[in-house]
């Protein structure tokens, strides 16, 4: 077919930041299909030089509200292995509770809100007050509950508080913790399924694309690797985090303020999608359960099922959430202070799940322990070069729909990938190749 | 305010700007409540969340500051189409976490980011979104603070004019009873901070950095001296101060650098 067909999308709707879709076919010939980033940036690791140890996460916090909980709980690790503060068992429980409860509150603002739109063919999630109040209250409800989860352990949904280098300033107490199991065991699981039920029905809406590429995660054998693992690759196999650059070989394109990532093909994904792939035998049997409903298996190669993943995840987490809280109680509360007593000053490298992806930061403190250079490596950015080769690769294939077809589809794409464009372009080191 | 739809709702739009999109999220945390919001008002514009686009506005919430020669072009656009416009979050109401690169110099961030190639990509100071165009109303505190947002939305939804504080976040602080954490041996900007937070920060053992900016009163050697007695140098009080305040002390406070 010799057609001639040209895609502009002046910044893309129900994604976090700016950025344009540009497409450009000319003789039926694919000349261009990319994600150009125009998001303006941000300077951080500039503003963070010269900064104290306890200062770090909350400025890095601000990278991104959407990320906030990830960026400080990555933060805090990179943080304390370059000063070589120990946590404690508990520090470290509630943790892991917080980062479920991020991945729960961020997937599903994303397959319920953000997403679900598309499949029911309106603009946003407003119209859906009307036609599906049951299914917009259920994930109203199940926002609520993961925001509780951020607020009674950590103080704040966005931008938390009391979560510093070394422990929390401030506990939950045994009575929030019992209230939070019962609400997330009853009321939460059951909204939970009810949406997933509501998915699974349209599961028919959700394009039918692949494109198998490598999928990127942590890893832990002991558990579906959020808080803490080795990196994974499923071309490479495992890599220790502090040699993450192995891994991630920033490179700088002319279209976007961000920067792409590459290993060992020209692109590769992070995601939910991708811990799905290489973690999936560690869910939680319910997980497990929900993922055969929704027809999700292992390899998966559909980047629309994302969104499917996101929604598997959110089960696991609610489910792993209440065995943590179960474990803590058993233990009793123990009014611990932080440990901010540096043991060495140096290099430190974290890596956390964070709903986007894996998350790196890279820290080096001087004797003062002020921050001496940072480096932040961001999923979306980790992103971006496989949603460039996912277009490439989709739109010769549905050349022949209609122009608003192919948009639609092009747009749910990227959308699928949940691109946190607020994260992406806080910019580092930046040199630009022409 | 006088109404532009027949359905007699305001029309209501959010624009962000160059920020972390925090404040954005933060109302779409109100779950309890937003429900009851889309009865009182028309969202007409909200990128983050849905794809309509709008001619005018009666209420346009701004969010971010104000970075580069795109964002002046867009903000003065909707300063004309908007009725009333509202900085929403630190950012937007002073520059917030953004200005902290303000301090430096700028060749040598746009160095540190671009390398050689810095004049491809324009930037200029993170301002305010009053240093381009008339702001009508403020909410402060980064993030934004969700009841005093809800306050003004639905006060100017009653042509009321909201309520503004402007007495130090340690009033709030003594209110709720927290133990001071200056004793536990932290520093704190409770003292010089405008309240509004119900001091969020202190009654989570946390320090209060000041994100919501200073009073209007602000006894600016005296706090300096209050972070010096506490152990901090003026490089460092100062340094501690501007975290989220920038643009504020750059202009109002000469001593640092005299
Ligand atoms: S004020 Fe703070 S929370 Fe709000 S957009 Fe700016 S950085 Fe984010
Ligand atoms: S903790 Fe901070 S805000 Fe509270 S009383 Fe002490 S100085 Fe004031
Ligand atoms: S206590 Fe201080 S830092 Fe915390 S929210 Fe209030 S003004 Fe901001
Ligand atoms: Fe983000």
């Amino acid at each position: 077919m010799s057609r001639d067909l040209s895609i502009n999308v002046h910044h893309v709707t129900r994604v976090e930041g700016h950025g344009n879709i540009v497409v450009d076919v000319k003789n039926g010939v694919l000349k261009k299909a990319e994600l150009d980033i125009v998001e303006p940036p941000r300077f951080f690791e500039a503003m963070l030089k010269g900064r104290n140890f306890h200062e770090v996460a909350i400025i890095t916090s601000r990278i991104c509200g959407i990320c906030s909980l990830g960026h400080q709980m990555t933060s805090l690790k990179a943080t304390e292995a370059a000063l070589g503060l120990e946590i404690s068992e508990q520090t470290e429980i509630l943790r892991k509770i917080l980062v479920h409860g991020a991945t729960f509150q961020s997937n599903v603002l994303h397959a319920l809100f953000l997403a679900a739109p598309d499949f029911l063919n309106v603009g946003s999630v407003f119209p859906l007050v009307n036609t599906h109040k049951d299914v917009v209250l259920a994930a109203l409800r199940l926002k609520r509950l993961a925001n509780e989860i951020a607020e009674i352990v950590s103080g704040r949904a966005v931008h938390p508080i009391s979560i510093v280098p070394g422990g929390f300033t401030k506990l939950p107490t045994e009575k929030e913790l019992i209230e939070l199991k019962d609400k997330l065991a009853g009321q939460g699981m059951k909204d939970a399924l009810f949406t997933i039920d509501v998915l699974a029905s349209l599961a028919g809406e959700i394009p039918r694309f692949e494109r198998e590429t490598e999928y990127i995660s942590l890893y832990n054998e002991k558990e579906y690797g959020l808080y803490d693992g080795v990196i994974c690759s499923s071309d490479a196999g495992l890599i220790r985090v502090e040699e993450y650059e192995r891994v991630t070989n920033e490179f700088i394109v002319p279209h976007s303020t961000s920067k792409h990532a590459r290993f060992n093909r020209s692109s590769y994904m992070v995601g939910a999608l991708a811990r799905f792939n290489n973690s999936h035998k560690l869910l939680r049997p319910k997980a497990k359960e929900v993922a055969a409903k929704l027809g999700l298996e292992a390899p998966n190669h559909n980047p629309y099922m994302i969104t499917v993943a996101q929604m598997v995840e959110v089960v696991h987490c609610i489910d792993d959430t209440i065995e943590l809280i179960d474990v803590l109680l058993d233990r009793g509360i123990k009014d611990e202070k932080p440990n901010q007593e540096p043991t060495r000053f140096g290099r430190g490298v974290a890596a956390t799940e964070v709903p986007r992806g894996i998350l790196f930061h890279d820290y080096t403190y001087n004797r003062k322990g002020q921050i001496e250079k940072a480096n932040c490596i961001i999923p979306t950015g980790q992103n971006l070069a496989n949603i460039d080769d996912d277009m490439k690769k989709l739109v010769p294939e549905i050349l022949n729909e209609p122009k608003e077809a192919i948009t639609k589809k092009l747009e749910m794409l990227v959308r699928a990938y949940d691109p946190c464009i607020s994260c992406s372009v806080h910019l580092l080191d930046v040199k630009f190749e022409e | 305010m006088s109404q532009s739809e027949s359905n007699g709702k305001p029309k209501v739009a959010f624009f962000d700007f160059t920020s972390c999109e925090g404040c954005q999220l933060n109302k779409l945390n109100f779950e309890n409540e937003l429900l009851d919001i889309l009865e009182l008002v028309d969202i007409v514009e909200f990128r983050e969340a849905m794809d309509d686009k709008a001619e005018e506005y009666d209420i346009a919430f701004i969010e971010g500051s104000i970075s580069t020669p795109t964002c002046i072009e867009r903000i003065y656009d909707i300063r004309r189409r908007a009725k009333v416009l509202v900085a929403l979050g630190q950012c937007a109401v002073s520059g917030g976490i953004n200005a902290m690169k303000n301090a430096m110099p700028m060749e040598e961030v746009q160095e540190t980011v671009y390398g050689n190639d810095k004049y491809l990509f324009p930037s200029i100071p993170a301002m305010p979104v009053s240093a381009v165009v008339k702001v009508d109303y403020e909410v402060r505190g980064c993030p934004m603070s969700p009841p005093e947002y809800l306050h003004v939305l639905k006060s100017l939804i009653l042509g009321r004019k909201p309520e503004i504080k402007d007495y130090a976040v340690c009033v709030e602080c003594k209110l709720k009873e927290n133990e001071c954490v200056l004793e536990k041996g932290m520093f704190c900007l409770g003292p010089i901070t405008r309240a509004g937070c119900d001091a969020i920060c202190p009654s989570n053992g946390q320090y209060c950095t000041g994100c919501r900016g200073p009073v209007s009163n602000i006894n600016k050697n005296g706090a300096v001296e209050m972070l010096k007695r506490y152990g901090f140098s003026t490089e460092e009080a100062l340094k501690r101060m501007k975290m989220f305040n920038t643009n504020e002390l750059e202009k109002e406070i000469k001593w640092g650098k005299e």
